[in-house]
């Protein structure tokens, strides 16, 4: 039974005269477990393709379920919620609250969903040594860098224990040591702890760490292989 | 965390907030502090009203209240005025004759309001007696005392053991008169009154007029307690319903009106200010939410419900408010409190605002419900002014609000 499945889904937009085709027909289905890279030229529709999938932004046409769950049957609160407890969210920027600590973002989240105290705080610190910075917990966003700040996000999307991770070229400012290191957890995190993630990239070293590759461009799914 | 959040969030921009606290401050501590001023005037223009004036409760014959006229009188005012006086809630009572007639001078001539009261039971009706500026109360002249206002003696060129004529008809309707010395002169803060008022004993006024034994046309009552005000009213009212008895609001309406004039004014000051800063926080508040669109985008989408952020906004216009308003109305209290005990001498403008009968040095006032008041409404304007911004930061759509160009 697959975690999302997604039917012939078309997302356009009609913000000039002539009307863009962002998804254009696509169909998906997406395994618990999964370590997959959708994979295409920058316009192609990846982040519209995730906005959806997410529940950020409704589809023209077409339907998403997710764990039996069709998205669009959901009210705009119910949603936020949906989304609060079902999904993990890794954007390129601005994933963090900046007058908050390390610590206190992944808190935060936990928060939102009324966990209690002691469990935030055990978690938070829990998670801060799963993306290997247990010592920047006390630290806010800007004196970390790009890297340390995108591993604070992974933390921060684990922490309300979603069904998968939703990650929009999370390594897109990053450099190759740190695009390497990032992986390296996420893929670690995948392997040991079946957690399921859905990344897009544009960069052929995070495409080669997938284990599902999927090709898009214009809207469309040009290719979808599954590696070893 | 909510709260943490919206406090820190304030001081990403510490010279924006600082402009902000600092205007709020400002504009609170003199809205605050002009308040208490005029409270305090207002409330010292009433004592002294009271205390020097009108006393508390004063009982006439209809008849007197309609014209003034010496015939007017209470036969029996002395055995009223030793009725009342068991009253234990009572400190003082005492029975004036009173005639409106002229005083002259070698100089000159002018009418005024002649008082005829025993020196004594005066003392306890009002505070004059604390007032004079020259001479002891009915002490010093041995034949016709009198005790005239520092204005009229101006106008009249007397000094100190000048002589003074009164004229004014007897019970019969002639024309008498007679010579009376200054024995004090005063000086209230009512110049106005200070010109128009003079004490003289009972006694030799009775004489003059011709007025029956124990007649007076005035009993003048000084209480202990404020709050038995009404209820020594009513009894005097119910026990002599012949007569008419007044407490001080009817017998001098515009002093009633001043505690409202002080309060209505400082409700109109606080809140013209409060809107104009309250603009100054939407301002504010526009500029934060339209500088974090990505990151409330963010919170949305990662969870945070609308009503949350919307919570969020308005705690820190909340906070933004408060820092700078709760100082201010803090500071303005202060201030008061210093200035109460030393005084505010506004004597460079003082002739004008003696003819009004207000007090040259302004000792400020403040209560608490008034402070706590303008608390609220400091509350209220922070909030009031963030639900335009928060709700522009609601409408953001997280998908656009993320979206990195
Ligand atoms: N809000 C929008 N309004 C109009 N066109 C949009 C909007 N968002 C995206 N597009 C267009 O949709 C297409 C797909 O964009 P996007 O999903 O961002 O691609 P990718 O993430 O693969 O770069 C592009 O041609 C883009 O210009
Ligand atoms: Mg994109």
């Amino acid at each position: 039974m697959s975690i999302i499945s997604i039917k012939d889904l078309t997302k356009i937009y009609n913000a000039s005269q002539v009307p863009v085709h962002a998804v254009n027909g696509i169909s998906l289905e997406f395994e618990r477990g999964e370590f997959a890279a959708i994979v295409g030229p920058s316009g192609s529709g990846k982040t519209t393709l995730l906005n959806m999938l997410g529940g950020l932004d409704d589809p023209t046409s077409g339907t998403i379920v997710i764990d039996n769950q069709r998205l669009d049957q959901l009210k705009s609160s119910e949603r936020i919620k949906f989304r609060l407890n079902n999904i993990g969210f890794i954007f390129q920027a601005y994933n963090l609250i900046p007058v908050l600590t390390a610590r206190e973002n992944i808190e935060f989240i936990m928060e939102l969903q009324k966990i209690p105290k002691e469990q935030r705080e055990k978690r938070s610190m829990e998670l801060l040594e799963a993306v290997g910075i247990p010592d920047k917990a006390n630290i806010r966003p800007r004196q970390l860098s790009g890297g340390q700040q995108q591993r604070i996000a992974v933390a921060r999307a684990l922490a309300s224990r979603p069904k998968f991770i939703l990650a929009d070229e999370p390594t897109a400012n990053l450099d190759s040591k740190s695009t390497g290191t990032l992986l390296d957890i996420m893929e670690k995190l995948n392997r040991e702890e079946d957690i399921t993630f859905i990344f897009s990239t544009h960069d052929a070293r995070v495409v080669n760490k997938a284990r599902r590759v999927i090709t898009i461009e214009d809207g469309r799914v040009k290719n979808d292989e599954v590696r070893q | 965390m909510l709260l943490k959040i919206s406090w820190r969030n304030i001081w990403r921009n510490p010279t924006r907030s600082m402009v902000v606290i600092s205007a709020m401050l400002v504009g609170m501590f003199a809205g605050v502090f002009s308040s208490t001023f005029i409270n305090g005037w207002m409330q010292q223009r009433l004592k002294d009203g009271i205390e020097t004036e009108t006393s508390h409760i004063q009982i006439h014959s209809p008849a007197f209240k309609l014209n003034d006229d010496l015939k007017n009188y209470i036969p029996e005012a002395n055995a009223i005025t030793a009725d009342i006086r068991k009253n234990d809630q009572i400190r003082g009572v005492s029975p004036r004759i009173v005639i409106q007639s002229m005083i002259a001078s070698a100089e000159t001539a002018t009418g005024v309001k002649i008082i005829g009261a025993d020196p004594m039971e005066e003392k306890k009706v009002t505070n004059l007696p604390d007032k004079l500026i020259e001479g002891k109360w009915f002490e010093g002249v041995k034949r016709n005392p009198i005790i005239i206002g520092h204005k009229l003696a101006d106008k009249l060129k007397v000094k100190m053991r000048s002589k003074v004529v009164l004229r004014m008809q007897d019970t019969e309707g002639n024309i008498t008169g007679g010579a009376f010395r200054v024995a004090g002169i005063y000086q209230t803060v009512n110049s106005t009154f200070d010109e128009t008022n003079v004490w003289v004993c009972n006694t030799d006024l009775q004489q003059l007029t011709l007025l029956p034994d124990g007649a007076a046309h005035e009993i003048t009552i000084f209480i202990n307690n404020q709050d038995d005000l009404a209820s020594i009213e009513n009894q005097i009212s119910a026990t002599h319903p012949d007569l008419i008895t007044e407490s001080w609001p009817d017998l001098s309406p515009e002093l009633g009106y001043l505690t409202e004039i002080g309060n209505t004014y400082m409700y109109i000051l606080v809140i013209i200010i409060l809107l104009a800063l309250g603009f100054g926080i939407v301002n504010t508040m526009l500029m934060v939410v339209m500088e974090r669109i990505h990151e409330l985008g963010m919170l949305m989408a990662v969870g945070m419900s609308k009503s949350r952020v919307f919570l969020m906004i308005i705690i820190e216009s909340t906070f933004l408010s408060i820092v700078g308003g709760f100082a201010g109305i803090l500071l303005g209290a202060l201030t008061t409190e210093y200035w109460a005990v030393k005084g505010i001498d506004l004597s460079i403008w003082g002739e004008g605002l003696s003819e009004w009968g207000f007090a040259t040095i302004v000792y400020p006032v403040y209560d608490i419900p008034m402070v706590v008041t303008i608390a609220v409404m400091v509350i209220l304007t922070g909030i009031v002014a963030s639900i335009y911004p928060a709700y522009k930061g609601l409408k953001l759509n997280p998908s656009e609000a993320i979206r990195v160009i």
